[in-house]
């Protein structure tokens, strides 16, 4: 904390933390204002007389009205969380595994292994998708759940495994030493001990697992087509921007509506995520 | 019960040595300290007892059986860490009943277990808390509880004392010496202070680059250290050393260097023949010098200049300056002197020690 006079506290502290505060918040005012603001509003010219950008004078449900309604955005919410939920759990458990070998057993080429896990968590989805779509044709599993449950785990496996190789490196290796004394095998010994005490580190890699499959986006758009296949972000974006038309209302809608259960997500966990951030295990 | 037979091991890592052919028998109820400074190997040696580290060669028996390819589990040992290593997730009890538990213990015998460790080492009001609720001290007890509710045949101690404050440090040696006297459980226990070493082991053993330097009870390390190294290691302030040439004058031997001429008794001199005109290291420990009087003979005394006086209350610890290097020694507390002061000190005797200047083995 800042030192000394209240008004040093204001200049260093407060006045900075409400400027980020302002400046991180103002996207999800804005959706939550456009939402909620008529058509008549929303493409009124900013000349105009009457023009009230910030806020609304006339709130409507028209616009959510028309998503649940015009839209298969319900089936939306469905898809993404389905296939945000598979992956993550099929790439927490990898994660966890792999992690653990990589920096608790000694074995050949662990180091190597762990790089290699590394590099390809740095190619870029923008290129892996062209060689990805072939295998995804190849299986026929296009425009399927299947096509993004079965992906996803290649950029999210790498993720946990790094974020896990991190959190059970700082926990003491005598906690599971002695362990293996007390009579416990090595099975047991990471089911009752090591994996308890990195729960935190568990967590985080599961929150930002998710929030990465339930934003992603690249993929999401090139292995679905059908609408009732698709996923918030894609469905969105496609089938409320019309050529040149953007349907704002709906889309803003969508977008709120999008963000909401990672948000719950994070401030549920925001304690574990934050500690699981900073590897602190207290002995 | 059982004793503990290392027999010429070698730990090999990939580039290091780290230890160069132990043997060691300890017997049954018998409480071994390995002392030494760090990467001597000692923490290594245990380990390998424990079975925590591969042996790359030789054999480690407890009781009749070769354990050389047995998991820790199967070992029935316990080991108590430096760092406590208690499970931050589980309560005081858990702790202690874990080991109890993956044995499948009944429930009952479990509880009556913890409760006794629990009784003998007070820490029965907490056994429902977290390890993060409770000072060190308390800690250290509990990872001692978790090691004696399992009845082990071996306690293995690595380093316990170390992350404790000084004072908490002297009682809880104290208690785990009282805790040996009431279990009787054959006991290695790793430390890398002497004092430890001295006050808790039957014997003692102290460890040097991978190798054991001596072996024996903590007196006659004291009184008879093997060679030059033990008698640095054993003993605090430790053990001063002149550089001096061994001569022979009418019969009579003498270490003598530039500033300090003393005569070798007659018990030591009979083994001084082969060393006669060669550099040797005299040693006498700061308790074995005193303000000389007119009673001390004068090949018995030297000269020294007073750099410091630590006044401790039962004695003053002098840091001076003499026999071409510095020396420490404990006088009596009476005594008054200033730095930079001109003294002479007296030898007492028997407190003599020679070292061959090369091998640096006991003469």
């Amino acid at each position: 904390m800042i030192e000394g006079a209240n008004w040093r506290r204001w200049i260093y502290f407060r006045l900075p933390m409400a400027i980020f505060l302002i400046f991180l918040l103002f996207p999800f005012y804005w959706m939550i204002i456009t939402t909620f603001r008529p058509d008549g509003e929303l493409y009124r010219p900013w000349r105009a007389a009457n023009y009230t950008p910030f806020w609304t004078w006339n709130p409507t449900t028209a616009h959510l009205k028309y998503l649940f309604g015009e839209t298969t955005f319900m089936i939306w919410m469905w898809n993404t969380m389905f296939i945000a939920v598979v992956s993550t759990a099929i790439s927490l458990v990898c994660g966890v595994l792999a992690g653990y070998a990589l920096s608790r057993l000694s074995f050949r080429f662990a180091g190597t292994l762990g790089t290699m896990i590394f590099i390809t968590y740095l190619v870029p989805q923008t290129l892996l998708f062209i060689p990805l779509s072939e295998i995804i044709r190849n299986y026929q599993i296009g425009d399927t759940p299947w096509s993004l449950i079965l992906t996803y785990p290649t950029f999210l496996i790498p993720f946990c495994t790094w974020l896990m190789m991190g959190y059970f490196k700082a926990i003491p290796k005598e906690l599971e030493e002695c362990a293996r004394i007390d009579g416990a095998s090595r099975w047991q010994a990471m089911l009752y001990i090591i994996i308890p005490v990195a729960v935190p580190g568990i967590l985080s890699a599961m929150i930002f697992a998710f929030t990465l499959s339930w934003n992603e986006f690249i993929y999401a758009l090139v292995f679905l087509s059908s609408p009732e296949q698709k996923t918030v972000p894609v469905g969105v974006v496609s089938e409320l921007i019309r050529g040149d038309v953007f349907f704002w209302g709906p889309l803003m809608a969508g977008a709120l509506l999008g963000s909401i259960p990672v948000a719950i997500a994070y401030s549920f966990f925001v304690e574990q995520y934050v500690s699981g951030l900073t590897g602190s295990v207290k002995g | 019960m059982a004793n503990v037979s290392i027999r010429e091991i070698h730990k090999h890592y990939a580039d290091f040595h780290a230890v160069k052919g132990v043997s060691l028998d300890i017997k049954d109820q018998e409480f071994v300290v390995l002392v030494g400074p760090s990467g001597c190997g000692k923490t290594t040696t245990l380990r390998m007892v424990a079975g925590l580290e591969a042996i790359t060669e030789g054999q480690i028996l407890i009781g009749p059986q070769v354990v050389n390819e047995l998991p820790p589990m199967d070992r029935d040992i316990a080991m108590v860490f430096q760092n406590y290593a208690l499970y931050p997730h589980m309560s005081v009890f858990d702790n202690m009943a874990f080991g109890l538990k993956m044995r499948k213990f009944d429930k009952a015998e479990i509880n009556k277990r913890v409760s006794e460790a629990a009784d003998i080492l007070g820490i029965k009001d907490h056994l429902n808390r977290k390890p993060r609720m409770l000072s060190g001290g308390q800690r250290q007890r509990v990872a001692l509880g978790r090691a004696i509710v399992r009845n082990p045949q071996v306690f293995l101690f690595d380093e316990p004392l170390s992350n404790l404050d000084a004072k908490l440090r002297v009682q809880m040696r104290v208690e785990i010496k009282k805790l040996h006297q009431r279990l009787a459980t054959t006991s290695i226990y790793v430390t890398h202070d002497q004092v430890e070493a001295m006050t808790l082991g039957d014997r003692v053993v102290v460890m040097k680059d991978g190798l054991i330097q001596q072996v024996g009870e903590p007196l006659e390390l004291y009184n008879n250290p093997a060679n030059k190294y033990v008698a640095g290691f054993i003993g605090s302030p430790a053990m001063n050393f002149a550089d001096v040439t061994i001569e022979e004058v009418g019969g009579a031997h003498y270490a003598t260097n530039p500033t300090m001429k003393i005569r070798v008794p007659d018990a030591i001199a009979a083994r001084m023949g082969p060393h006669k005109g060669k550099p040797a290291s005299l040693g006498i420990r700061p308790e074995d010098l005193h303000m000389a009087t007119g009673a001390d003979p004068a090949d018995m005394t030297f000269d020294a200049i007073v750099e410091v006086a630590e006044q401790l209350g039962s004695e003053i610890i002098l840091d001076v300056k003499a026999g071409g290097g510095a020396m420490v020694a404990s006088v009596e507390p009476t005594i008054k002197v200033k730095p930079q002061q001109k003294i002479r000190l007296g030898i007492n005797p028997t407190g003599l020690r020679f070292f061959d200047a090369k091998s640096e083995a006991a003469i």
